[in-house]
């Protein structure tokens, strides 16, 4: 089949897909066509601390949240276009296939905004959605801390009662990404440590802005510094920026670790084939062999094995998506963080690999940009299998939920 | 139409429709009951002459399974690739020794893509009906097979043509009603239909590491017509391309296969593991033993992907190229996947394991032969590379 057919889809779904084309073609900024991959985290990340911006980003974000569009699949009322997840698709589809960006993109999207929806009251829906909509608020995360970080459920961060209606924080985040550019952060608190770990923890939204909120950059393996910690020192909160119930928000954070997660396999699923031509550039480049057959053979067997990797991982991306929407068993989701954020570092690997002492330079003229800026993403890849619940934590989870291995006595 | 447009490209179905999901359950149903895996120590054990139930075959094709994807021109059920992948699968899991891969995936396949109107109407009704079983030999000492390196060659005579040469690993050649053998012939690689009891055929058995029934074929200056030329005399140049797309269908049912293969070593050695008490709790409750076997769990998940696209690229593709790709990634995903469950399998069921008694031993016999079989894994990575332009 070399045309594309599109006969299984909907004709309703086929006039959204026309509508869509029409709408892009006629609104988005020529300027920012073919310039991105429209994964969930590529894109204008919003918040009052953003550094200037291109005005054509923001006018993106304008025409596509005139109708909702920033996030498609939330509610109307909350800003979102309350489309289904199939026309959702098809909107990607449509932005990835001319290469535009989503109008804006962050955790606010990714993880915050899917848990409010289900375990936040009307009111936070009012006053965060719209927000995250429009781009005017950036979102972080204050999950792991010093001493909880695969035991994400041993977190410290003190929560005092404070009269009736408010909290005290005081205590540590890290891994608090960007925390130095958002408005908020969503934070797991401890409120109870009589109780079980898991059952002492509450779910509180934080302002930034409040008094005794200090981010600090942290620098990296890397060198960059996306990484914080931020500090809590007698910041009050108001009792309605709790998340659900008080003592119940390990329920909450699982939810939402369970957004980051299939968002990240997302994430690094959504340029098909990239790895593959990467690495056959990379080694075009680096062995000198503009075309025809790659010269070394190992290397050659290597780019093709990961890109064999590359390839079963998409293809169980499109699985899982139909089986979902099949309404089948979603277990084999809890395999994808593993499968994704393991084939990017073997990618980076094997990018190493091919560039050889050119993959070794830190600063100088010995070396291009190009080589390297891949040193330092071979770098930050590290962080992928750490980040969002170890691959340790998801074996956990694969072993005892799925496969139904029994817990230790 | 199951296709679905996905960033320009056209999206496999890889779930399985409803009449699949039945065709699958009553398959697995009917292997469960039927066809356990110890069947494979009693026919060794007995040194059956044929190595495999005749009965259990004329079920099968009473089932539809044997005739499932032939056209219903020639008495076939007319279902695709696809469908066969689903009952291929379940016989998988019990590593049945039937004459699946000969026939249908090499024997078959070979008719329906290269074979005249004739020589399908001669053979496949037969092969639908469990009546007639077909060998298929293309590989050779020190080949490894490709079928390009053989040194069968086929010499013109007056009316036909004599074939003189060696195939080894032939899967079912001792009971097959036909033997189709590649040969060298002016300068190309054709297909030669031949009777097995030909004078100047010998086939001499032998046992098999993973116990499914093969030999080798020798040929001795044996005339052939030249209606016996697959696909006509006109078609000998078309042979070589012809056994590429056997060779790579045949790579795909047999990753479908793997695929239940490695599902069952997997799930017996998870309920070992959920079982077996030693330092006073299960096994399945130390971490090291949980991570393997989520780990195996993940490189199954990634197989069974490549398995699926590849079988509905067969139905869906009219380019040999894309169904190749594919081919080659089942394969290897498939075989590399089954050997780690297996080898793992071994490991995780202890002392048991080794002995010839439990049944587990004979999934790695079966993985071992996958790794090796239609083309070693290290060539196609190459041909994989090759097909995407680098």
């Amino acid at each position: 089949m070399s045309e594309p057919s599109q006969q299984s889809e909907s004709a309703e779904l086929r006039e959204f897909r026309a509508e869509m084309r029409a709408f892009m073609r006629e609104e988005a900024p020529k300027s920012l066509l073919g310039t991105s991959p429209c994964g969930p985290f590529d894109g204008y990340w919003g918040g009052k601390l953003h550094p200037p911006v291109d005005p054509d980003v923001l006018r993106w974000r304008d025409v596509t949240l005139a109708r909702g569009l920033t996030a498609p699949t939330w509610p109307k009322a909350y800003g979102g276009a309350g489309l289904s997840y199939a026309h959702a698709k098809v909107f990607y589809d449509e932005m990835r296939e001319l290469g535009l960006p989503r109008p804006v993109v962050g955790f606010g999207f990714a993880m915050i905004g899917p848990t409010l929806l289900q375990f936040g009251n009307e009111e936070q829906k009012l006053q965060h959605l719209p927000a995250i909509c429009a781009g005017e608020i950036r979102w972080c995360q204050g999950y792991s801390e010093p001493n909880a970080g695969s035991d994400l459920a041993n977190v410290q961060l003190a929560c005092e009662p404070d009269g009736p209606d408010h909290f005290i924080l005081n205590g540590q985040k890290v891994w608090t990404s960007h925390a130095d550019r958002s408005d908020w952060i969503f934070c797991l608190a401890r409120t109870d440590r009589s109780a079980k770990k898991q059952r002492g923890i509450t779910f509180i939204l934080v302002d930034m802005r409040t008094e005794g909120v200090t981010p600090r950059k942290i620098e990296l393996i890397s060198g960059a510094s996306p990484f914080c910690e931020t500090f809590f020192e007698n910041v009050r909160v108001p009792r309605s920026n709790v998340v659900g119930e008080v003592n119940a928000g390990w329920t909450v954070a699982k939810a939402l670790l369970g957004h980051e997660r299939s968002m990240i396999g997302q994430s690094i699923g959504r340029d098909p084939g990239s790895t593959q031509r990467e690495l056959v550039k990379l080694a075009r480049k680096h062995l000198d062999a503009a075309e025809g057959p790659i010269p070394d053979p190992l290397l050659r067997d290597r780019v093709a094995a990961v890109s064999m990797e590359e390839a079963a991982f998409q293809l169980t991306l499109d699985r899982l998506a139909q089986s979902r929407a099949a309404g089948g068993p979603g277990t084999e989701s809890s395999i994808m963080k593993i499968a994704a954020t393991e084939l990017k570092q073997r990618r980076f690997e094997t990018g190493m690999a091919l560039a050889g002492a050119q993959g070794l330079g830190w600063e100088g003229d010995a070396f291009d940009e190009e080589d390297l800026a891949y040193t330092r993403e071979w770098l930050r890849s590290r962080a992928n299998t750490i980040e969002g619940g170890s691959s340790e934590v998801q074996l956990n989870i694969i072993a005892k939920q799925v496969l139904g291995l029994p817990e230790v006595k | 139409m199951s296709v679905v447009v996905s960033n320009g490209q056209p999206t496999l179905t890889l779930v399985l429709d409803e009449e699949q999901q039945m065709l699958r359950s009553t398959a697995r149903q009917f292997v469960d009951q039927h066809a356990p895996v110890g069947r494979l120590r009693t026919l060794r054990d007995a040194r059956d002459p044929r190595g495999f139930s005749d009965a259990l075959w004329k079920d099968m094709a009473e089932l539809g399974w044997l005739g499932l994807q032939l056209p219903e021109e020639h008495d076939g059920v007319g279902l695709g690739f696809f469908d066969l992948a689903v009952v291929l699968e379940q016989c998988g899991r019990r590593l049945m020794p039937e004459p699946l891969v000969s026939t249908l995936l090499l024997g078959a396949q070979a008719l329906m893509l290269g074979g005249t109107s004739e020589q399908q109407a001669a053979w496949l009704p037969g092969i639908g009906a469990g009546e007639k079983l077909v060998a298929l030999g293309f590989d050779e000492r020190g080949a490894r097979g490709n079928p390009a390196a053989g040194k069968t060659r086929a010499v013109r005579t007056g009316s036909g043509f004599t074939l003189t040469g060696s195939k080894v690993g032939v899967l079912d050649a001792h009971v097959a009603d036909l033997i189709i053998v590649s040969a060298h012939v002016d300068g190309q690689l054709g297909l030669f239909l031949v009777d097995p009891s030909a004078p100047g055929v010998s086939i001499t058995r032998h046992v098999a590491l993973d116990l499914r029934n093969a030999g080798t074929v020798t040929l001795t200056d044996v005339l052939v017509g030249e209606d016996a030329v697959l696909g006509g005399v006109s078609g000998l140049d078309n042979g070589g391309s012809v056994l590429d797309q056997v060779l790579d269908r045949a790579r795909i049912g047999l990753a479908a296969e793997m695929l239940g293969a490695m599902e069952q070593a997997f799930e017996d050695t998870v309920n070992y593991l959920k079982e077996r008490v030693q330092f006073d709790r299960p096994l399945g409750s130390f971490q090291a033993l949980q991570h393997r076997a989520a780990r195996l769990y993940t490189s199954i998940a990634l197989a069974r992907s490549a398995v699926l696209a590849a079988a509905r690229t067969v139905d869906q593709s009219s380019d040999p190229r894309e169904v190749a790709k594919f081919a080659a990634l089942a394969k290897v995903r498939a075989s590399e996947a089954f050997y780690d469950v297996a080898r793992e399998a071994i490991q995780l069921h202890g002392g048991i394991g080794m002995t010839d008694e439990h049944d587990i031993g004979f999934y790695l016999k079966r993985a071992q032969t996958t790794l090796v079989s239609f083309g070693t894994n290290d060539a196609l990575r190459a041909r994989w590379a090759e097909l995407n332009g680098y």
